[in-house]
């Protein structure tokens, strides 16, 4: 089983044999305050001018705002929102997101069941092509779709679609390809875990297997589709590269975050304030996520990672 | 009405009602074969939908992307192995090249070094998870976000005027002369300074892993060398090092590849001016230049660097199943 069914594998408590005697406790301890500062110290120090005037943060630098008179407002904020776009952005970025997080995971954990659960021809062979495509650089694959969505045209009711590219639909089935290898590889890990018995004594009852995976696998397996919807949020909400490519110049107007940050780092050069401001608004999600869902994050990542 | 509130039913309630539909409209069709071949059919019919995205999104593209790669800019004809000659040819891509070898050796020899030493450190304190959430929270933010703070932190102004970034005006407390981290390529300076965002990302994805491998090492074992005399690097050298060494693998295999698809960061700090192109950044600008018979060639490039780490992973995989 991997260590996403393992339950505390991260936060064992420090136990106190762990700790040499006679080591230099004061020398671990200011180690780690050093590094943890260097962790912190960037991070903070745009968040600080986030909050700062323009005239302020040519004159001096951010940690001058540590000590009064401060003179902090929120105005950055309001304009990033408002006139730069940010707020737009914002929206977008969670209607790219939110079908791509929901279709691979779905799509994905049929596919486990299939791979756990029910036997056919090729299972091992097909399990190890999509262990092998776990790794495809995303590069090699953008031509050859930018070329299939721009023969795609919907005229269909008030739809009126030339080509995909440029459309929210287009990120949408691009992230379920991308995410897919992933999302299949460790759920399987996960069901294929799962004890046998219950299934069976399923199957027995007379439950079809739709209802054995609605009501038994999904539920069971939240650890692992919890993991996996925090990755994937985090890996769509943060990227940039698919957005750029499939609807970048297209359709600026369907920009997500990363891509009008990206853009305003060129159109404002050194305000730091408003880049600050919009970059604190586009961390405040996955962050919030992270933070609320860090332990089914880290889980997943030692599951994932270790057993390869 | 705002097009948005329809673009928010289709993503809120559309697209689950469609997958679900799907998986209950199998067994409406399962229903219309004879008893005998649903169990046949019905696996097939649970791995379609993945099946039909892994073939149109990878399998399919990546054939179309190494063809394309032997034909011109305008896919009018076959030109053989010109792309990749302008490839070997060019000093941009050999620049791009160089700076790709850079970011896989010290990312992965950063992140992995580090990661280990701040795994081992916290867990001789007890605020180690608040010390871990520190070093891990970067991973959860864009690299565009991390573009943004890490760009304050290198910003410059000319000698004699106030330096507003954190790098500049620490280095000055010390005495030294504000230095163009970004702009500055001598001995590949920028390039470096591109490759420590990245790593300020990554080392807390090193570290929570190598940690997780770290607490099943036994207390009793160190606890034992200890009492037997060993010192501190002793136990480290000869007991966790070793330990940790299939860990440290799987982790390195993960930042190699992290390195090699390197991106946004470059984009969005640099854009690969001043000698910090990498290959991934290059071959974007080649899409965005309409020369997709180049771009073709410089992904396969990339996907031929990352095919050993592929069968890499393959053998893992097999080797852990063996013993499932």
């Amino acid at each position: 089983m991997t260590a996403v069914a393992r339950p505390g594998a991260i936060a064992a408590p420090v136990a106190t044999s762990r700790i040499p005697r006679g080591f230099g406790r004061i020398g671990v301890h200011a180690g780690v305050i050093i590094l943890m500062a260097i962790w912190l110290i960037p991070t903070i120090g745009l968040l600080v001018n986030s909050f700062r005037s323009e005239q302020d943060v040519s004159a001096s630098g951010w940690w001058s705002a540590l000590f009064p008179p401060w003179n902090l407002s929120l105005d950055n904020y309001a304009s990033v929102l408002g006139e730069q776009g940010i707020g737009d952005a914002f929206v977008n970025s969670l209607f790219i997101t939110i079908p791509s997080v929901i279709i691979p995971i779905l799509v994905a954990a049929f596919a486990a069941y299939a791979f756990s659960w029910m036997s056919f021809p090729g299972r091992n062979l097909l399990f190890v092509a999509v262990v092998g495509l776990l790794v495809v650089p995303l590069q090699t694959t953008f031509i050859p779709i930018l070329k299939l969505y721009a023969g795609i045209s919907i005229h269909f009711g008030p739809v009126n679609i030339d080509t995909l590219n440029g459309e929210f639909l287009a990120v949408w089935l691009a992230h379920t390809g991308y995410g897919l290898p992933f999302a299949i590889y460790l759920l399987r890990n996960f069901m294929g875990g799962l004890p046998k018995e219950v299934f069976e004594s399923a199957a027995i009852d007379g439950a079809s297997p739709v209802v054995a995976f609605l009501r038994l696998a999904l539920p069971m397996s939240v650890p692992a589709i919890a993991a996996l919807v925090i990755f994937q949020f985090l890996f769509v909400w943060n990227d940039l590269l698919v957005a750029l490519v499939y609807i970048g110049s297209t359709n600026a107007a369907n920009s997500p975050l990363t891509i009008s940050i990206a853009n305003l780092v060129t159109s404002l050069g050194g305000n730091w304030q408003l880049l600050g401001a919009a970059a604190f608004m586009s961390m405040a999600l996955p962050l919030l996520v992270f933070a609320s869902l860090q332990r089914y994050f880290v889980r997943g990542i030692t599951g994932g990672a270790v057993k390869g | 009405m705002d097009p948005r509130i329809g673009t928010a039913l289709i993503v809120l309630v559309g697209v689950p009602a469609v997958l679900i539909g799907y998986i209950y409209g199998t067994e409406l069709l399962l229903r219309t074969l004879p008893e005998r071949l649903k169990p046949k059919v019905r696996p097939w019919l649970w791995l379609l939908p993945a099946l039909a995205f892994l073939f149109v999104f990878l399998i399919y593209p990546t054939i179309g992307t190494i063809i394309r790669s032997f034909r011109d800019k305008l896919d009018e004809s076959f030109v053989g192995f010109a792309n990749y000659q302008q490839f070997a040819s060019s000093d941009v891509t050999l620049t791009a090249l160089r700076n790709n070898i850079l970011w896989v050796i010290f990312l992965t020899l950063f992140c992995v070094g580090v990661g280990m030493l701040i795994a081992i450190l916290v867990d001789r304190v007890r605020y180690e998870s608040f010390a871990k959430g520190v070093i891990f929270l970067p991973l959860a933010i864009s690299a565009v976000a991390a573009g943004v703070i890490w760009k304050f932190m290198f910003d410059y102004q000319p000698p004699g005027q106030p330096q507003t970034g954190t790098m500049n005006a620490f280095i000055g407390l010390l005495g030294v002369a504000p230095v163009p981290w970004l702009q500055n390529d001598t001995l590949a300076l920028n390039t470096f300074a591109l490759i420590g965002v990245m790593a300020w990302m990554w080392t807390g994805f090193a570290m929570v892993i190598i940690s997780a491998s770290l607490k099943s090492i036994s207390a009793e074992l160190l606890e034992a060398a200890r009492v037997d005399g060993a010192n501190e690097w002793q136990v480290f050298r000869g007991i966790v090092f070793p330990l940790l060494l299939p860990t440290i693998a799987v982790v390195s295999t993960t930042m190699i590849i992290t390195a090699l698809k390197a991106f946004d960061v470059v984009y969005t700090m640099t854009g690969g001016n001043f000698n910090t192109d990498v290959v991934a950044n290059l071959m974007y600008k080649q899409i965005s230049f309409g020369d997709f018979g180049f771009a073709s060639a410089i992904a396969v490039v990339l996907l031929l660097a990352i095919i050993p780490i592929m069968l890499v992973n393959v053998r893992r995989f097999q080797a852990q199943e063996a013993i499932r």
